[in-house]
């Protein structure tokens, strides 16, 4: 038994990770796409609609990603934890459903028409279905951070008589005070993955001298918008998450924070590794006191550790919790850093030719994947032992008439796939990249997907 | 409430037949019916921008079945495990074979998805087929509520029933044959020229074994499971599907050598979505008959509590209404043939 939860636990684990890389895209880039075609509307400059359409194709083949790697998501809520679903089906069914009707409707239509209909809209059209993709976009968001909220802190529900799980208020449950911080913050995280990506390919350009009109606006639009999330992710947005995780999953921010026994001026720890056989931090780089005061506004508040908890209740992967968060931060802060220096230097008018500059913003894009998936591993790990927090303990959850080895070779299936995929992905956006933004007279030629079609072009 | 909800779910899945169908049809005469790139390209600007819009009616369906119905999800998920996940498999590789086919402008790179596409077209028309069979045949639920199917047994139908026995085989291939008509008829009516020529005749073909086997699975479904007939003796309602059904037929060998290929689409669409909702009523309550029939679960034992139905109702209606509302005005936009040369896929 032991070693099926595992697997079906690792199922979920790999397909929701390797999926959560091209959602975080799509949506940060819908809304820089947006922000484009609006400028483009309203200044007619036609650098802008090109920046546009380049990002539309990179837009496209992500989407498809997403689309594809998102379809077993929702599968597995039935097939790899059956128990769960017939305990919450009931309330989380709701989000679930509504992300379908609501944003996956919304969005699919509106896609096509922003991918293949540039010719048979009005400009003013043309825009609104850009717009109408990032709605659909961070719609979608919304009520998959709502089904994850009830389980990370369930409200609105009452248990009927077998036992499983009804909705009891709807706008309780959707309205979910953790979703809102949740939310906030996990969004901002995909702005910054989209900024960083568009940033990124424009100090490519720069860097070898290439599209360059088309380049500055990349690195002008992504360190704006990179600079403002990346100071939102940290506060308010990251500050409020950390604060929930204090009041309403203790032995999570004891966890997260490596500290395994509770004290007065606890510090923050910024780098050391777990030893949870013998209780400590090995090789600990810490600020005394810091903790105390992030968390409870007091140098010398008392901080509980995971000693004041039962250990059944603790996080199961404790060391894995602690690195995914620092990950977290320490990246976090990183962004900041290199956004605010950014900044300064485009509004000095020095960035463009800041080849050093350039050069880390080319390199960076990669990180903003890795902090965006070790926040989610902090969210998801900080949750264990529950699958339901308070409610339902993840042993309980998983579908039991699949046996391990059934399950373990859908896994391989999947790992098999998602490589193909991956290897898929990357040589088309680089083919894309390489490409370039060119300006052709022919607008139909210009548009996405039409990628390779030389007779059109 | 539960059983409007049953309602609700059964047309949301006939509705994700009938729009998925006819793209999924399109993938199954895909290599044989459109030879050269141009016609290979007509076919997927044919259902390039609407594919994954039709597509979303399935994830709609499976998110509405699983807060409608939470029970029946956890059971028949787990329960068909294998065939889902590589339904799932087949979904990601026609996705991959209908987007990425144009990124590349060579020969090699472009068979290869060509090939993709077309057979994970063909695979998931037999399996969504096989899939029916299985929910008409029954599944050997248990009293936990749960079972599990293997892929196979040894084709029979006794007590350790697989996924595949002769009777979903059966199902399978009508629904392929039913696809591949369906197909070919949009084919037929959103392209001209010898790509249309070639379609029609792809229907022309397909009708003699549509309307055999068709006959043949109400047989051999009445012979597996005689209670299909209860809910038609009880309510004389139920005659309007066979009449329809055979209508819709008739209706399709008539207008398709006449060229009257939007009139035999629609004949089609009316056979797949009467073909569904005459299954779902003959199961009705039943929403999963077992093998042994004490442990059916029906809507009685599978749904949400009330207040979840009565508020789904709300939003669903509302979005319901968007939803048909956006379908109506893309089809309206990409409406009349394709163009030739027109620069996407």
């Amino acid at each position: 038994m032991e070693s099926a939860l595992f697997i079906h636990r690792l199922h979920f684990a790999f397909t929701a990770t390797f999926h959560y890389l091209f959602p975080q895209l799509t949506m940060g880039l819908a809304l820089l796409i947006a922000v484009l075609k609006t400028i483009a509307l309203r200044s007619r400059d036609p650098v802008y609609d090109e920046a546009a359409r380049f990002w539309a194709r990179i837009f496209g083949i992500t989407f498809v990603m997403g689309v594809v790697t998102g379809i077993p998501m929702e599968f597995q809520f039935g097939t790899n934890w059956a128990p769960f679903s017939r305990f919450a089906g009931g309330v989380i069914g709701q989000t679930l459903a509504m992300e379908g009707m609501f944003a996956f409707f919304l969005e699919s239509a509106f896609l096509g028409l922003f991918l293949y209909g540039e010719k048979r809209l009005s400009r003013q059209a043309h825009w609104l279905s850009a717009v109408a993709v990032f709605v659909g976009s961070w719609l979608s968001g919304y009520f998959i951070i709502a089904t994850d909220a009830f389980m990370q802190h369930p409200v609105g529900y009452s248990t009927a008589a077998d036992g499983s799980l009804q909705l009891a208020s709807f706008w309780d449950f959707v309205l979910n005070p953790w979703a809102g911080w949740q939310y906030a913050h996990n969004m901002s995280g995909a702005a910054i993955t989209g900024a960083f990506v568009m940033t990124s390919v424009g100090a490519l350009y720069l860097l070898s001298d290439k599209w360059n009109a088309h380049a500055r606006v990349f690195v002008k639009a992504g360190v704006i918008t990179g600079c403002l999330f990346s100071i939102l992710q940290i506060f308010p947005t990251g500050d409020q998450q950390g604060k929930m995780v204090t009041e309403l999953q203790p032995p999570t921010l004891a966890a997260m924070e490596g500290l395994f026994h509770g004290q007065t001026s606890a510090p923050l720890l910024i780098l050391g590794q777990p030893n949870e056989e013998q209780g400590r931090i090995d090789n600990p780089l810490q600020v005394p006191g810091m903790l105390s005061m992030l968390t409870y506004q007091r140098w010398s508040a008392h901080v509980r550790g995971l000693d004041s908890f039962p250990k059944e209740n603790w996080p199961d992967n404790v060391p894995l919790l602690y690195y995914s968060y620092h990950i977290m931060v320490g990246l976090g802060t990183f962004f900041v850093a290199i956004m605010a220096i950014s900044l300064f230097l485009l509004w000095r008018g020095k960035l463009f030719n800041t080849r050093w500059m350039l050069w880390i913003l080319m390199l960076a894009a990669p990180f903003p994947f890795i902090a965006n998936t070790a926040g989610w591993m902090t969210a998801e790990l900080g949750r264990q032992p529950w699958l339901v927090y308070g409610l339902m303990r993840t042993e309980k959850g998983f579908s039991t008439v699949v046996s391990a080895g059934n399950s373990l070779f859908t896994l391989l299936g999947f790992m098999g796939m998602y490589t193909v995929l991956g290897i898929l992905f990357l040589f088309l956006i680089w083919r894309e990249i390489e490409h370039g933004p060119t300006s052709v007279a022919d607008l139909a030629s210009n548009l996405p997907t039409a990628g390779g079609d030389s007779k059109a072009r | 409430m539960a059983a409007l909800w049953f309602w609700i779910v059964a047309a949301m899945v006939a509705t994700y037949v009938v729009l998925d169908g006819f793209d999924l049809g399109a993938g199954a005469i895909y290599l044989f019916a459109a030879k050269t790139n141009d016609e290979r390209r007509q076919v997927l600007r044919a259902i390039g921008p609407v594919w994954d819009g039709n597509e979303v009616w399935l994830l709609a369906a499976g998110g509405t079945l699983y807060f409608a119905f939470p029970q029946l999800y956890a059971s028949s998920f787990s329960g068909f495990y294998l065939p889902l996940m590589m339904v799932l498999w087949l979904l990601m590789l026609r996705a991959i074979g209908i987007e990425f086919r144009a990124h590349v402008e060579t020969h090699l790179w472009q068979s290869f998805f060509d090939v993709i596409f077309s057979v994970s077209s063909i695979l998931l028309a037999v399996f969504f087929g096989a899939a029916l069979g299985n929910v008409v045949r029954g599944v050997p639920l248990d009293a936990t509520g749960y079972f599990f199917e293997p892929l196979w047994t040894n084709f029979k139908l006794n007590s350790q029933v697989g996924i595949l026995d002769w009777y979903t085989v059966l199902i399978g291939v009508l629904a392929l044959v039913t696809l591949t008509a369906h197909g070919s008829y949009y084919v037929a009516l959103k392209t001209g020229a010898d790509l249309g020529r070639r379609a029609q005749g792809f229907a022309l073909l397909c009708w003699p074994l549509q309307f055999f086997l068709t006959f043949t699975a109400l047989v051999a479904t009445y012979f597996i499971r005689p209670d299909i007939m209860a809910n038609y003796a009880r309510h004389r309602i139920g005659v309007a599907v066979p009449i329809v059904v055979v209508a819709s037929l008739a209706v399709m060998l008539w207008a398709n050598p006449k060229g009257k290929e939007k009139l035999a689409f629609v004949a089609s669409s009316l056979y797949i979505a009467f073909m569904l909702v005459g299954a779902a009523f003959a199961l009705y309550p039943i929403v999963l008959p077992a093998r042994d029939h004490v442990y059916d679960l029906t809507i009685y034992n599978t749904a949400a509590g009330s207040h979840g139905l009565s508020v789904g109702l709300v939003w669903w209606t509302f979005g319901a209404v968007l939803a048909i509302a956006y379908f109506v005005f893309v089809y309206r936009m990409f409406r009349g043939k394709v163009q030739a040369g027109e620069g996407h896929y």
